[in-house]
């Protein structure tokens, strides 16, 4: 065959294959959303979960999902700056900053179950934080640290050093160059990790089944005290999120209408998970228009 | 009469780990005087302009030995502010650098920091500098667009624009013309002449007949020495050294 025909051929075979990929990606979205959204109504997301019968919905699922996604994030985000500015502008390179980089390197691809399991360990046992909304953040954060601080530390990465010396030149110091120069440029790449992140901590179900626990008590929305037991607030309670109630109901769920709910709770994570998305392109666009700008 | 000296450096030596690149330079500046650095690539003449302001502090394994003062203060004196000496010796490099914010911002942006947030303070910064830096007439309509949508040339003049807003003593250059065009590069050269008897302009160039345009001395670099310094005039026109005149006259380098 001439290289003309064999490039042409070549090209129609990675057609073909993004073609598969997209067509399978779309199948699975279209099937979960097509599956789901008729059972999804303005009842099914505010009403609590039924056990035994029909009608259940998942609204206390939801909120401890928000809940326990800005606990961690509150934790995490704080954490993974500091670190990452300390790894991209600071650390010298030296033996204790290649242990520390490897370490994040292998704790990002911990399977998150592990991440469970350490948890449940630490925090619900040796803390005696319990099955609770803390415990699940701290499963989280342990989860996410490491992503974060990685993408922290590239961001930061991306941008020129030749930007650096200009604010050094102009009589910045170093700190004042890292905080006034090179975060604002780093800013939107940082936004949109932390976003996917946040998508990534919704999502997730195997971190969490030991350590915010598989309950969702009957919560008082009228009462924001984060003592009361019953407080929406509290961070001492158990918390069963989204993820985990699709997780459990397909596993051991005895209601007459489990697969409803099922299939309706997942077309609203994952409808969540891409507004993530979509919020982490246009915010992270939006930001660095603003920024470039004025 | 002798003329005032901003910047004296004695028996400067630089070494890159075990390599020597400045092999004792004793270097005067006189002020507002343009001066010129020139040399063959890897003659040492960036490294040196670099030692003035410490930008080589910023590179590992760098160590140096010698005495450089700015009216007469020991710069790499143990009690020395390095922040505040690169205020007073600003520097301008080869790529323009604007910071991705808006022309009015990358120009207020060191007066910003030294908290000065009058907003008449900063306009006027902002137009002084800019006509000093010639390109007031270019971008007075659109002060708030992004630096970063200028051409080259006028990205290198909005960042000379944003040296001169902190007003520094001495503003240093590095090759400030080599990534423009011609047109951009006469425009800066004729910028600089105007600056000439305000500023101590120290500039490294490529380029000899910039050198021999604007400056009012200069130095030639070789292998790390400091080969021959003199008035531009001298240099150019009856060197005493037989390696700047083999440079000058294009035979190496």
């Amino acid at each position: 065959m001439s290289a003309k025909s064999i490039d042409k051929l070549m090209t129609g075979m990675l057609y073909l294959i993004a073609g598969v990929i997209v067509l399978l990606l779309a199948g699975l979205l279209g099937y979960i959303l097509v599956q789901g959204l008729p059972h999804v109504s303005w009842h099914f997301l505010t009403s609590p979960a039924k056990s035994f019968e029909a009608g259940g919905g998942i609204g206390i699922q939801l909120f401890n999902s928000f809940y326990l996604l800005v606990l961690s994030m509150l934790i995490s985000v704080p954490l993974a700056l500091g670190a990452g500015i300390y790894l991209a502008e600071y650390a010298k390179k030296n033996w204790v900053t290649d242990v520390v980089r490897t370490a994040i390197e292998i704790l990002s691809s911990l399977p998150s179950v592990v991440v469970g399991l350490f948890g449940f360990l630490v925090f619900v046992l040796q803390f005696k934080f319990g099955f609770s909304i803390l415990s699940g953040a701290l499963a989280l954060t342990m989860f996410n640290l490491p992503l974060l601080t990685r993408n922290v530390e590239d961001s930061l990465r991306q941008v020129g050093f030749t930007q650096r010396e200009a604010g050094l030149a102009l009589g910045l110091s170093r700190w004042e160059t890292v905080v006034h120069v090179v975060i604002p440029e780093a800013l939107p790449g940082i936004l949109t990790g932390m976003i996917l992140g946040a998508g990534r901590v919704f999502g997730e179900a195997a971190a969490l089944i030991y350590t915010a626990g598989q309950s969702a008590p009957a919560l008082n929305f009228g009462d924001w005290n984060p003592l009361h037991i019953a407080s929406p607030l509290n961070p001492f309670r158990p918390a069963e999120t989204l993820a985990v109630h699709i997780w459990k109901i397909n596993s051991e769920g005895i209601q007459p209408d489990a697969a409803a709910v099922s299939a309706g709770a997942s077309a609203v994570l994952i409808i969540a998970v891409l507004a993530f998305n979509l919020l982490a392109r246009w915010g992270g666009n939006r930001l660095y228009k603003r920024m470039t700008a004025g | 009469m002798a003329k005032e000296k901003v910047i004296t450096s004695k028996d400067v030596h630089l070494y890159y780990g075990d390599f020597e690149a400045l092999k004792g330079i004793d270097l005067d500046f006189n002020k507002n005087e343009i001066t010129a650095l020139i040399g063959p690539s890897g003659c040492g003449k960036s490294t040196y302009l670099r030692t003035l302001n410490r930008m080589n502090d910023l590179i590992p394994g760098v160590k140096i030995t010698g005495d450089i003062r700015l009216r007469g203060q020991d710069i790499y004196a143990s009690q020395q502010d390095v922040v505040q000496l690169r205020k007073q010796v600003g520097m301008v490099f080869q790529q323009p650098n604007p910071f991705p914010f808006s022309i009015y911002d990358n120009v207020v942006y060191g007066l910003r920091l030294a908290g000065v947030k009058d907003r008449s303070v900063l306009d006027e910064a902002v137009e002084t500098s800019l006509k000093q830096a010639a390109i007031w007439d270019e971008v007075k309509d659109k002060l708030h667009d992004s630096a970063l949508s200028l051409s080259g040339g006028q990205q290198q003049r909005v960042v000379i624009g944003r040296v001169l807003a902190v007003q520094p003593e001495v503003i240093l250059m590095d090759e400030p013309t080599s990534a423009l065009d011609p047109i951009s590069s006469t425009q800066i050269e004729n910028m600089l002449l105007e600056l000439r008897g305000q500023y101590t302009i120290i500039l490294v160039t490529h380029n000899m007949h910039q050198a021999s345009r604007i400056s009012d001395r200069t130095a030639f670099f070789l292998q790390g020495r400091l080969i021959e310094f003199a008035d531009t005039k001298k240099i150019f026109l009856d060197p005493t050294e037989q390696e700047t005149s083999d440079y000058i006259s294009g035979r190496f380098g």
